[in-house]
């Protein structure tokens, strides 16, 4: 038995200003895959992200999310945009977690997490509390629940912000460069919160420059050159032997990590 | 003391009204359609370009003249009111434009809808900034009720200058007068200070 598509991109494209950043992006994830996006700056791995989040409207091509298309419908042959209610149910579905954190300042660690939860989906706020309680937990950090985000260290920002998303208990959840921002001491504490949802089943798209990381938890990896998937397979594939030459000296950019190149 | 309740009241409906109407008309001005947009900037220059006194005048005389009667308290109120929108929706849209755009983004990745946007993430941080130039304002107002005076409410100046006309204490009275002024002025900036640390959620 296969497990079904969950996410499902065809012929994506998007342009800011007739500059081209997508060009045809098609891609699979399948339940409970981790999926990764690689690709030099400007290659358009972000704009992919804030498409299927409806950060963005793509220009063409569809996003399926279960089978429904995102962010439009279709009404004979013509692309009918969906309201803002519509949007956002389908925004509630998936799960994003951005390199800069975007904390809301002015609630508490707890209440950054219950707002989703008692505002979108409705849950008391008991119900609510006890969610939050539990996804802190999951992410070490039960003792900081009632801090305010500047109270709290970069990887401890990071942490409360997955717990944000995932506590809504999306389809799907996006990071783009979510260690990025941070200082090298802290990347652990958050891929290894990554790692252990990775683990539990969560059904990931990721953006990352954590090379090895990237390597250690994907099913799929796609290299993103000038808006098109220029490569794509599994990990074992991608990294240790990449026959596509620009792959190859992107890869070498990252300290020789990876056999093929030595740069 | 007579006409202190005249500037207390006329001021205090001003900045109610004020406050009210000015973050709506902040909201059409950062988010409204462009037609929209539009009206609401064009409201915001004029009534931010033009002196208090000559807005009084206009609208005491010219309500009156589209046949609407309302008596000089109410015209001075809706005239420092209207005057007083412009500015807070002006400061509401600074406030507004100097929240991060990942908030209004993150807010959007959970699903919350345009109106619960606003009134879970925007409005909170907007608040706080909009703080101490909404009690600048607020200060204005109360400043600006003696202006009333002029289409014949009997507010705190006027009550005075009339006592004075029959005491001859020239000097006392405006001394006397100029501190109840600062007095209710000190208290509103002590309000706003107040407001201001209850609502600090960081370091800035
Ligand atoms: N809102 C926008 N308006 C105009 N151009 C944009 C916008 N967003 C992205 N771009 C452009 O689109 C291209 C792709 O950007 P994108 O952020 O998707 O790249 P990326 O692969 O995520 O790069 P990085 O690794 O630096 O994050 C870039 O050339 C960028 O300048
Ligand atoms: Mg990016």
């Amino acid at each position: 038995m296969t497990d079904p598509i969950l996410l499902q991109a065809r012929g994506v494209t998007k342009s800011f200003g007739g500059v081209n950043v997508l060009k045809g992006i098609d891609l699979d994830v399948l339940q409970g895959q981790v999926v990764s996006l690689i690709g030099a700056s400007g290659s358009g791995k972000t704009t992919f992200l804030r498409c299927v989040n409806l950060l963005e409207e793509h220009d063409g091509g569809e996003i399926l999310l279960d089978g429904e298309p995102i962010g439009y419908r279709d009404q004979g042959g013509r692309r009918v945009r969906l309201s803002e209610a519509r949007v956002s149910a389908q925004r509630a579905r998936i799960g994003m977690v951005f390199q800069q954190f975007n904390l809301f300042p002015h609630l508490t660690a707890s209440g950054n997490v219950t707002l989703g939860l008692t505002k979108v989906l409705g849950k008391s706020k008991a119900e609510a509390q006890e969610i939050a309680e539990h996804w802190l937990d999951r992410v070490g950090l039960s003792a900081h629940s009632a801090r305010h985000p500047y109270e709290l260290s970069g990887g401890q920002q990071q942490r409360v912000a997955i717990a944000r998303a995932v506590a809504m208990q999306p389809r799907l959840l996006l990071f783009d460069e979510v260690t990025s921002a941070l200082d090298p001491e802290l990347v652990a504490e958050v891929l290894t919160v990554m790692r252990s949802l990775a683990e539990s089943g969560m059904t990931m798209l990721l953006v990352s420059h954590e090379m090895l990381f990237v390597r250690e938890v994907s099913d799929h990896v796609l290299f993103l050159e000038q808006g098109r998937v220029a490569v794509e397979g599994p990990p074992s594939q991608v990294f240790d032997q990449p026959e596509n030459e620009r792959l190859r000296s992107f890869l070498g950019r990252f300290h020789g990590l990876f056999g093929a190149s030595s740069a | 003391m007579s006409g202190l309740g005249a500037t207390l009241l006329s001021s205090a409906l001003s900045i109610v009204m004020a406050t009210v109407l000015g973050v709506l008309l902040g909201v059409a001005l950062t988010y409204g359609w462009i037609g929209l947009r539009l009206a609401a900037r064009l409201y915001v220059d004029v009534l931010r370009g033009i002196p208090l006194l000559v807005l009084i005048l206009f609208t005491y005389y010219g309500l009156a003249l589209f046949g609407v009667n309302v008596s000089a308290f109410w015209a001075g109120v809706i005239a420092l009111g209207g005057f007083a929108t412009a500015h807070v929706a002006e400061n509401f849209r600074g406030a507004v434009s100097s929240i991060p755009s990942g908030q209004m983004e993150a807010a959007k990745s959970i699903g919350l809808p345009f109106v619960n946007r606003l009134r879970y993430v925007v409005l909170p941080q907007a608040f706080r900034r909009m703080l101490p130039p909404w009690v600048n304002t607020a200060l204005e107002i109360v400043k600006g009720t003696t202006l009333l005076s002029i289409i014949g409410v009997v507010e705190l100046l006027l009550a005075s200058q009339q006592a004075m006309a029959r005491n001859y204490m020239i000097i006392d009275f405006y001394l006397f007068t100029g501190l109840v002024y600062v007095a209710i002025n000190f208290t509103l900036s002590r309000i706003g200070a107040r407001l201001e640390r209850r609502f600090t959620f960081a370091r800035s």
